[in-house]
């Protein structure tokens, strides 16, 4: 598949659709399932949290549906691309193109500006320089944290950090954001603005967010909850807000 | 891509400034004495050029050449001073002709005492070496004659014996013999391999034979040409003229050699070339040193930045946007280094040269070669660490302490 074609994808179906999906890692004895037969699909537009113990194997899922992993068997479909037949360096393209990424440990580059951090994902994108100021500043203006982009990680607090993650992710206005414990590492105030930051986004501008999370506060603020536990989706509901 | 590549690798260099420093230091000392050690070789091989044509580029030596005995190479009867008026007699190429016999003595006047170079010449000397007097006269051909025992010195003799004393006139004991000061010759300066040629003293001929080395040999003959371009006709000349006067048996080697000073100066340059090599593989073992240490940051770095990686590569770099990153921060490490180089070797030359007494000369082609080979380095030492990099599981790399 063309870089074309992974770049330049309308597609009419779920943006993310888990058929059968199971993952081994190693073989024989030391076998060990960390998904066992996992189908959903995930819309444009919608907030799921995904929830469980460790081990459960939410963390895996999020790895394949973030590309960065390939099911073992069972098909995963991220707009319609079955990412098992995709290379490396496809899927690398894929994750530039339509995914964003927020982690526990916010992972911005250190003695890195924020803008700069932003810039990031623009730059492998090869948008021109000022239009990716733009989109960064903008960004950053999304997030609240206008006046800051000169600001390295280090003089950033741990909320102020996450934002900027969370800016990173969603300045590429990516199809697909991931977010793995954004919350992880911050106090319950910082938490709390983190996700109705989360959740401002999916309302005004539709972003498609998918949040790991073992803390039912925050997997509240999802009008979506799939509850993982030893390799499964034993439990779904969704609020009725949605 | 690679204007992104580049402002990516830019960024990652000036997060680490000291660190980028302390990893380029080694091409950066590797460069700077590449460029020392050139400049300094250009220099010497123009002042040696420079030298050439300050002995006379006309300028042919004949020495006595060797005889073969029975496999055993002796050195041929010497020459006599009818050998030089028989060149002179029958020449038709050559401006001058003068006989040369040399040793170092041991000068004295009054207190101060040296060993000097002593030469048994006629006036002849002067227009064969180009040389002029500042004071005094030159021999006079009653004087040649009788072997009197005048002298006409060098400077640096006049320095070093007479110190500020008035020296013409005055009376130089060389060995048991003396003689009186008549002249003094301009200043010559340093040859490279011939050293001092102002630390001299010139006797007639006749006098060098019976008081000094009491035969009547002639040691050699220095011969000048009419012109530049006559040197390879009157060398045939002089030849011609030698092998009638000295005949060798059929197919022997002549019993006499002619020699111009351009082929002592490739004689020089290629003792110099010896030196140059030499030079040049500390040169390049400290190139490679200066690479193994980029390789050893790099590596490191790899590791310490596994995180970052991950980062990249979850953001949607592909794995040779990975490895192109680091090579080009590992070439422009090392360009970087290399230009620095440059610089602190052009100045560690400039330093220098006025105290080897060698001229400064800069020269562009070997910079651009050192700029060029030192990104090489970066670009060949960066390759391992960068597909290292290249290869890293996103996940694990995510994951990475």
């Amino acid at each position: 598949m063309s870089e074309n074609e992974l770049s330049e994808r309308d597609h009419e179906g779920p943006v993310v659709a888990f058929e059968h999906v199971a993952k081994v890692y190693g073989d024989g004895e030391m076998a060990v399932r960390a998904l066992d037969d996992v189908s959903f699909e995930i819309h444009a537009g919608e907030f799921v949290a995904v929830m469980g113990a460790s081990g459960s194997g939410k963390s895996t899922t999020m790895n394949i549906m973030g590309c960065l992993d390939t099911p073992s068997s069972g098909q995963y479909l991220f707009k319609g691309v079955d990412v098992k037949t995709l290379s490396r360096d496809q899927r690398a393209l894929l994750r530039r193109h339509y995914l964003g990424f927020v982690f526990q440990g916010f992972n911005l580059l250190s003695r890195t500006t924020a803008l700069e951090n932003l810039e990031l994902p623009l730059i492998y994108r090869r948008i021109a320089k000022a239009e990716r100021r733009d989109m960064a500043m903008a960004a950053l203006n999304a997030v609240g944290l206008e006046n800051r982009e000169h600001h390295t990680a280090a003089e950033l607090s741990g909320g102020q950090q996450q934002r900027v993650a969370i800016a990173r992710a969603m300045v590429t206005t990516p199809s697909l954001l991931l977010a793995d414990e954004p919350t992880g590492n911050l106090d319950t105030a910082r938490s709390q603005e983190i996700m109705e930051l989360l959740a401002r986004l999916n309302e005004d501008k539709g972003l498609t967010i998918v949040l790991v999370t073992h803390e039912d506060d925050m997997a509240a603020f999802a009008r979506r909850t799939l509850v993982f536990r030893d390799g499964n989706i034993v439990h779904e509901t969704r609020s009725q807000a949605a | 891509m690679i204007g992104n590549i580049l402002l990516l690798s830019m960024r990652e260099i000036r997060r680490n400034v000291l660190r980028s420093i302390l990893t380029t230091l080694g091409i950066v000392i590797g460069v700077a004495a590449v460029i020392v050690v050139v400049t300094l070789g250009a220099g010497t091989k123009a002042q040696v050029q420079e030298e050439i044509s300050k002995l006379g580029s006309t300028m042919l030596t004949v020495f006595p050449g060797q005889r073969r005995r029975g496999g055993a190479a002796q050195t041929a009867p010497p020459f006599e001073i009818d050998d030089v008026n028989a060149l002179r007699r029958e020449t038709t190429l050559l401006s001058s002709v003068a006989p040369m016999s040399i040793g170092r003595k041991m000068i004295v006047y009054g207190n101060e005492n040296r060993r000097s170079q002593l030469v048994g010449t006629d006036r002849e000397f002067v227009n064969v070496r180009n040389w002029a007097l500042t004071a005094g006269r030159l021999f006079s051909p009653a004087e040649e004659q009788s072997g009197k025992s005048v002298c006409i010195i060098g400077l640096t003799v006049r320095k070093e014996l007479f110190k500020d004393e008035p020296y013409l006139g005055n009376v130089l004991r060389i060995g048991k013999a003396s003689c009186e000061v008549i002249g003094l010759l301009e200043p010559k300066g340093q040859v490279m391999f011939s050293g001092d040629q102002d630390d001299v003293v010139v006797v007639p001929i006749k006098y060098y034979q019976r008081r000094i080395s009491g035969n009547t040999n002639v040691d050699q003959i220095y011969v000048s040409a009419l012109d530049d371009d006559l040197v390879p006709a009157a060398q045939a000349e002089v030849e011609m003229i030698m092998r009638e006067r000295r005949p060798s048996q059929p197919g022997a080697e002549d019993l006499f050699s002619v020699r111009g000073v351009q082929e002592m100066s490739t004689a020089f340059q290629s003792s110099t070339a010896v030196m140059t090599a030499f030079l040049s593989a500390i040169a390049a073992i400290s190139l490679l040193v200066g690479g193994i240490g980029i390789m050893n940051i790099m590596l490191v770095s790899v590791t310490e930045r596994t995180r970052e990686i991950g980062i990249r590569m979850a953001i949607g770099a592909r794995e040779k946007e990975v490895l192109l990153q680091f090579l080009v921060e590992a070439a422009m490490l090392a360009g970087f280094g290399g230009l620095v180089g440059i610089a602190i070797g052009l100045g560690g030359a400039m330093a220098l040269a006025p105290l080897l007494n060698v001229p400064f000369i800069v020269q562009p082609d070997m910079m651009v070669m050192a700029f060029v080979f030192s990104a090489l380095v970066g670009v060949v030492f960066g390759y391992m660490p960068a597909r290292s990099a290249a290869r890293l599981d996103p996940i694990d790399a995510l994951r990475h302490e």
